[in-house]
């Protein structure tokens, strides 16, 4: 509370201030985000080899993506919450059309192709919350039985759609856009506790009749990687060798070897925190961690002070599951979680997450500046 | 769209959705504090480990391999270099079927079973990315057939290497030596730094002796290498020093003179230069060519060389054990003088055998019906074996023994080479710890004419004669004068100049004597006097290879070649000034007159020509 009025505050005069106002852009949030969109540009020109190309792709996709957000920051929460079905079942729509006619790359089917190449799936993680928010918002809260099972189908649907891809990442990340809602909304502890229990449950079944082979080798050798250094094993090993030769202050910008000689794989995609670990060491990791704990908090205070249930579910499942990026990102690649697509959001290479992320983010501010005055 | 309008508590919701938020709130704290854990464990206590893991990833080290020091004679001459040839060399690590891959070698290039067995078992002690020799000193028919299938053979390729040669071939086969490759013994006994990247090692004569100074020391290249082992770029240079160039007193001249002299003879020559001290002839013979040493030789080869009768691999001049015959009678009459149990021209007759009081045996004289009255210089000149049993058995073999190892008979001479025998001086302790028997008188007599249990190697000889030559002086002989480094030139020093005290009257004796030998009509020697602006000193000597019992005749002519005695024959000149000081031995040579005196002759000629 006492932050938001310094920073109205202190833009109370200027022009810039006025104009982001206007833009209903939030200022707090929109820095901490820029600061992460500039270190994604120093690691891929120091990961890319200097590869102006490639970051120019990066800046077109962050500039579309900005677009995006400042876009969907204009509009009101209510529209959102109008569009919250067509959106969805359009994504249902576009996921079938993907597993029936979609692009295959890395032995999986997650793209189609209408003019550009996009995924999909990545739509889902903000539709299927939308959705959930739309319907648990109509209803009493806490849900009713009734209303959960609806919400499970909800987003059982889509997140099936995509392990059927397959894309384990994203199909997690759907389902707890999805779930964090139902949290939010106060699904009963009860409820949870026999929900974790009934996961591990289903993992056996999971195993044996979803998961491919090259799936199950993550896990395997996510519990021994040293079991096959030079092969399955090898990314994870060399990723807890960036990180740990970094040390507390790191080898400095563009000074890694890992990478650089190509030891790293995937170093500039999913494996990028391997590679700020090795140049920024430790001292760089707190510091971005703690970006990324800013805008969380921010996130979440903002989930707080919107004015009505929608934008509430809806804001604290976006902030949710940005908080599941970053951590499943990390996990994996200091090796505390086995290997699952998911990249470091804002910083890694690739232009589908960061359309999704900056929009998430665009929704956030829309909740955060359209409130109606409030008698105080 | 269906809308159902519900009646919402917005107090209960707030309050739901806070406390659902601070949960949720404190759960990603605790999550992150888990991440920042697990970041302290690898970058602060496994920082240390992945830091060299990391090192590892990119660093290869690989090392150059330093030249060999080259050997030179004493004029210059190259006696060992270092020839550039080609060799086949596998990159393990670029190999994927390390079996496959030599068998298929073996069917295009004739590559010998022992060569694989060597590579496989060696292999291990490289690094992975490092070039292994598999086939040295490819013929150019080789490299030809390698070439055109080069590109099915990933790992494997032609590399120009220096490999050693010996131009001089058997010449040079004992005193150079030869280099080889290291085996596993060797492996064990040197400092795997200090051979990283050198696949070679002396194994005999001066290549072994001098090892660690012709060897130089590897350079090291710090290459950064990427994933695929492509060398990114060169991070430190540490060139290789190559090793020290030895000059040798050796001169090839004179050695392929004696070499040819020895003729149809087994046999050895050494000449020592009797002022520095430095073998001017180190020949032994049968020799080989250590050429076939070096590149790995083959199964028959050395089969061939190693079961010859001519034993070719022995070093006759520094392992050769012979009796050391009339030669030692020089030694033993200084003795007598020396010890004053003979008057110069004290006389003696020589009724051709000497019998110990009371016994009948007969010590027989080489000249059946005796050489008559005989003083010392005489029996020197004529060689009268009864002259010197009385004189040892007078001398005693306590004093003969004490005497004679003054002159450095049963020890070594402390040559600059490995393997020196100390040869055999008999003495009273001697026989009671190796043959557990009192001395005989008999043992004494026999001693005195180089026959019985003394064994000398040629070596031994010539450094002995060259103490008579030198008055007194001893220095221990050896082979190199200078080693030359790089930046510096290391006279080598051989401070063991010892001396022997002697009397010049009783010098005078023995020296006038030995010119008699070759210098007068009745010498053993004279046949080599020929016309000369100087004289030679020397003396002849038979040794005894097959015992003649008594009363039965030794006939040359029908003993078996094998059998006959061994010729030897020591001599210095000039006998007024010496010079240089010879010992030849022939083996099987009969006489040391006809056959070893000869020899030296052509040596000592040759030597004194070019002195002019």
């Amino acid at each position: 509370m006492h932050v938001e009025l310094r920073a109205e505050q202190f833009h109370k005069h200027s022009l810039m201030g006025d104009l982001l106002r206007k833009l209903h852009i939030d200022i707090p949030l929109l820095c901490a985000l820029l600061i992460l969109l500039v270190l994604s540009f120093m690691m891929l020109y120091s990961v890319g080899g200097q590869d102006w190309g490639l970051l120019m792709r990066q800046a077109s996709r962050m500039g579309v993506s900005c677009v995006l957000m400042i876009f969907l920051a204009q509009l009101e929460p209510r529209q959102f919450q109008r569009y919250s079905i067509p959106f969805y079942i359009l994504g249902i729509i576009l996921l079938i059309a993907v597993l029936a006619a979609g692009e295959v790359g890395k032995g999986a089917q997650r793209w189609l192709n209408i003019g550009f190449r996009f995924q999909p799936s990545e739509m889902l993680k903000i539709s299927t919350p939308m959705m959930v928010a739309w319907y648990l918002a109509g209803h009493e809260i806490p849900p009713k039985w009734k209303h959960i099972v609806i919400v499970l189908v909800l987003i059982m649907v889509p997140t099936l759609l995509i392990v059927r891809q397959p894309d384990l990442g994203t199909s997690l990340l759907v389902a707890s856009s999805g779930l964090s809602v139902l949290y939010f909304a106060g699904l009963s502890w009860r409820y949870l506790v026999s929900a974790v229990i009934g996961i591990s449950a289903f993992t056996p079944i999971y195993w044996h009749y979803f998961m491919r082979s090259y799936q199950k080798d993550r896990v395997t050798t996510f519990l021994n990687p040293e079991s096959d250094p030079m092969g399955k094993g090898y990314h994870i090993i060399q990723s807890k060798i960036a990180i740990g030769s970094g040390g507390v202050s790191g080898k400095g910008w563009q000074e890694n070897t890992q990478s650089q000689l190509d030891f790293l794989p995937e170093s500039s995609t999913d494996f990028i925190f391997a590679v700020f670990a090795e140049e920024f060491g430790l001292l760089g990791c707190l510091a971005l961690l703690l970006v990324y704990l800013f805008i969380i908090a921010r996130g979440l205070y903002i989930a707080v002070q919107a004015q009505d249930t929608y934008s509430r579910l809806l804001a604290g499942s976006l902030i949710c599951t940005f908080f599941i990026y970053v951590f499943v990102n990390i996990s994996m690649v200091v090796g505390i979680l086995p290997v699952v697509g998911i990249p470091l959001p804002l910083i890694s290479y690739g232009g589908t997450s960061m359309v999704t992320l900056l929009a998430g983010f665009g929704i956030l501010m829309s909740i955060h500046t359209h409130k109606k005055v409030l008698p105080s | 769209m269906r809308r159902h309008q519900v009646i919402k508590d917005v107090f209960l919701e707030n309050r739901i959705f806070l406390s659902r938020t601070v949960v949720m709130f404190v759960l990603m704290l605790f999550l992150i504090v888990g991440l920042i854990t697990r970041l302290v464990y690898l970058q602060v206590s496994g920082h240390d480990k992945y830091h060299s893991m990391a090192t590892n990833n990119r660093i290869k080290v690989s090392s150059i391999p330093p030249t060999r020091g080259i050997i030179y004679d004493k004029k210059g001459r190259v006696l060992a270099e270092n020839l550039p040839s080609y060799s086949l060399e596998v990159i393990p690590e670029q190999v994927k079927d390390m079996p496959n891959t030599l068998l298929r070698l073996q069917q295009i290039l004739n590559i010998s079973e022992e060569k694989i067995t060597y590579f496989q078992k060696h292999s291990n002690r490289y690094k992975r990315f490092d070039s292994i020799p598999l086939l040295l000193k490819m013929s150019a028919e080789e490299v030809a057939k390698f070439a055109v299938v080069r590109h099915t053979f990933p790992g494997v390729d032609i590399h120009a290497r220096l490999i050693r040669h010996y131009p001089y071939k058997e010449l040079t086969a004992h005193a150079v030596g030869y280099l080889g490759r290291i085996n596993s013994r060797e492996l064990k006994r040197v400092s795997a730094t200090e051979y990283r990247g050198i696949h070679f090692i002396g194994k005999t004569g001066l290549e072994s002796a001098y090892e660690d100074t012709l060897r130089g020391y590897t350079g090291y290249a710090e290459i950064e290498t990427n994933a695929q082992g492509k060398p990114i770029k060169t991070l430190a240079n540490i060139m290789p020093t190559p090793g020290a160039d030895l000059y040798l007193s050796l001169d090839i001249d004179l050695q392929k003179i004696a070499y040819d002299a020895l003729a149809e003879y087994n046999g050895a020559v050494v000449a020592l230069d009797l002022e520095s001290g430095g073998i001017i002839v180190q020949v032994s013979k049968a020799s080989f060519d250590p050429n076939l040493f070096v590149s790995g030789i083959s199964h028959a080869d050395y089969k061939r060389i190693n079961h010859s009768r001519d034993m070719p691999l022995f070093d006759r001049v520094l392992r050769g054990l012979y009796p050391p015959g009339s030669t030692l009678k020089p030694f033993v009459g200084l003795a007598g003088l020396e010890h004053k149990v003979v008057q110069k021209q004290q006389k003696l007759f020589c009724p051709g055998y000497y019998q110990l009081p009371h016994k009948a045996h007969k010590y027989r004289d080489w000249k059946k019906r005796g050489h008559g009255m005989v003083n010392l210089e005489k029996a020197i000149v004529e060689s009268c074996d009864v002259y010197f049993y009385d004189m040892a058995l007078t001398l005693g073999i306590d004093k003969l023994s004490s005497f004679l190892n003054d002159f450095g008979f049963g020890k070594r001479s402390g040559v600059d080479l490995n393997g020196e025998s100390a040869g055999l001086l008999p003495s009273r302790e001697w026989k009671r710890i190796h043959k557990n028997t009192i001395w005989y008188p008999g043992e004494t007599l026999i001693t005195g004419i180089g026959q019985g249990f003394t064994q000398v190697t040629p070596l031994q000889l010539a450094y002995a004669t060259g103490i008579l030559a030198n008055n007194g002086k001893s220095i221990a002989p050896f082979l190199v004068e200078r080693k030359v480094y790089v930046d510096r030139v290391d006279k080598v020093k051989h401070p063991q100049v010892k001396k022997v005290n002697l009397k010049a009257d009783n010098l005078a004796v023995i020296r006038k004597g030995m010119v008699n030998v070759v210098h007068s009509a009745r010498g053993t020697a004279r046949l080599i006097a020929g016309k000369r602006t100087y004289q030679i000193a020397g003396k002849t000597g038979t040794a005894q290879v097959y015992s003649i019992k008594q009363d039965e005749e030794y006939d040359e002519e029908e003993i078996a070649f094998n059998m006959r005695d061994h010729a030897l024959f020591i001599a210095y000149a000039p006998a007024d000034n010496p010079k240089i000081v010879v010992a030849v031995i022939a083996e099987h040579g009969s006489h040391g007159s006809s056959t070893a005196a000869p020899i030296a002759s052509a040596v000592i000629t040759e030597y004194l020509k070019e002195g002019e």
